[in-house]
């Protein structure tokens, strides 16, 4: 537990000291929600309808970004080798950079909400459990990317892997996460927003325990 | 990490073959029967008939994937180059499987639905399942090192597959149109029969191709591997 808050720290510490990277993250968040809309046309009703599902597309494409990001300074110092050499535990590396991408990935999802509100306008009433949803759906979003990251970044063709790997599992997240925002954005008279977001506890049930177990593997070669 | 010398086995070929003959031989007799001797059905006329291998497709490419699943763990557990060449080839084979079962479904579809494609929980779980695996391919094509490509694809692959329950679940609560399986209940024996043959007939087909491309596999890892013991170390000790 406390290697999982060690490694903890020196992500948020690199983090806060790489934070230029995280603002040009939203920066290329906020332009894809800006072009998503340019496939649709200037239908405000319909631009409205779908701002939840943009806002998660454009989350998701940004999200590989910062994942690729957090394994680019360990790969370059080879500062993971350091560490399992000190004796550290790959799954307390694990928890630690993903708990760390959670946070980044939410921050900027935080931030790309009050772009998609200005450029969609949907309603502004669920906007609290809307961030509830976020924090769902990045950490479910986080867990598998971190130890896809790892992976793809030990490999040739990065760039392309990283999203041929990660945006198939990312499938019952991102429709869990897309009926779930637009259920609060638009107004849900049925309820169901709590039963997708009852989904993407069970994505996150399976994915955290499941990737920290396979990281080992992963980065022991 | 010691690990079993990978052999070909010109005995798993020669079994391969006959399997594959087998096969024919059955997919043959199932296909005759079930476009000739089956009546057509009630709804869908002819057009029904595709289902004799569409549904033997689908149920040997969720076997291949299942196998590729049971592979990677085998070979996490034991570090067995063997089971690393069988996950190769169930991967491949899974695939392929998945595809073909994507074209066959849109080729029923458009008569009996009116559109190629339908966003139905197993049409989209198929889909995935194949993107994941191809993407699974890929990670294969583009790690050199025999050691890491093992590692890596049997991590993906059991992620992947740990996943495939989970889409199919939300894309179901997602949407539906499909039609819920039948039971041999439900069926008439005259269309039962001819089904169950290409399901056996399927199954040789993939256990054959898999067998195959295995031991295609076993070959490359035994090149990949060569090197003498002392320069194999040496050259992972500078990698690692």
């Amino acid at each position: 537990m406390n290697q999982v808050i060690a490694a903890l720290r020196k992500e948020l510490l690199l983090g806060w000291r790489g934070r230029a990277q995280a603002m040009a993250v939203i920066v290329f968040g906020s332009t894809l929600l800006l072009l998503l809309s340019f496939a649709v046309g200037p239908n405000a009703t319909a631009l409205r309808q779908l701002s939840g599902g943009f806002l998660w597309v454009s989350l998701l494409f940004a999200s590989t970004l910062s994942l690729a990001e957090s394994f680019r300074q360990e790969r370059e110092q080879r500062a993971l080798e350091g560490l399992l050499l000190l004796g550290a535990h790959p799954a307390a590396l694990f928890y630690g950079k993903a708990l760390a991408n959670w946070l980044q990935l939410f921050v900027v999802g935080a931030a790309l909400v009050p772009v998609m509100i200005v450029l969609y306008d949907p309603g502004l009433s669920g906007i609290g459990r809307l961030l509830g949803v976020l924090a769902l759906g990045t950490a479910a979003l986080s867990a598998p990317g971190t130890l896809h990251a790892g992976l793809a970044a030990q490999v040739r063709a990065q760039q392309v892997l990283l999203p041929l790997l990660l945006f198939p599992l990312m499938v019952p997240v991102l429709i869990a996460s897309v009926r779930a925002s637009s259920l609060l954005l638009l107004g849900d008279p049925m309820g169901q927003a709590a039963s997708w977001a009852l989904l993407l506890v069970a994505c996150n049930g399976i994915f955290w325990p499941l990737c920290g177990l396979l990281f080992g593997y992963v980065i022991e070669e | 990490m010691d690990t079993h010398l990978p052999a070909y086995s010109p005995k798993a070929v020669k079994r391969a073959w006959l399997a594959l003959a087998g096969a024919l031989g059955l997919l043959a007799i199932g296909t005759t029967n079930g476009l000739f001797v089956a009546p057509p059905e009630h709804y869908m006329g002819d057009v029904y008939r595709i289902l004799y291998i569409h549904v033997p497709t689908a149920w040997n490419a969720m076997l291949a994937l299942t196998f590729a699943f049971f592979s990677a763990l085998a070979f996490l557990w034991k570090n067995d180059w063997a089971w690393d060449a069988r996950l190769e080839a169930f991967v491949e084979t899974g695939v392929l499987l998945s595809l073909l079962l994507c074209v066959q479904g849109s080729i029923w579809a458009k008569p009996t639905w009116g559109v190629w494609w339908d966003w139905d929980p197993r049409l989209t779980t198929t889909a995935v399942m194949l993107v994941a695996f191809v993407g699974i391919l890929a990670l294969r094509h583009f790690v050199d090192d025999p050691r890491r490509r093992a590692v890596w694809s049997a991590v993906a692959t059991i992620v992947a597959y740990a996943s495939v329950p989970i889409v199919y679940f939300s894309v179901q609560w997602w949407n539906s149109l499909h039609q819920l399986q039948s039971s041999p209940k439900t069926v008439d024996a005259v269309m039962v029969t001819p089904l169950r043959i290409n399901a056996f007939g399927m199954l040789l087909l993939l256990l054959a191709f898999s067998s195959l491309r295995s031991q295609l596999a076993r070959r490359r890892l035994a090149r990949e591997l060569a090197p003498p013991p002392a320069a194999a170390s040496l050259a992972l000790g500078g990698e690692g």
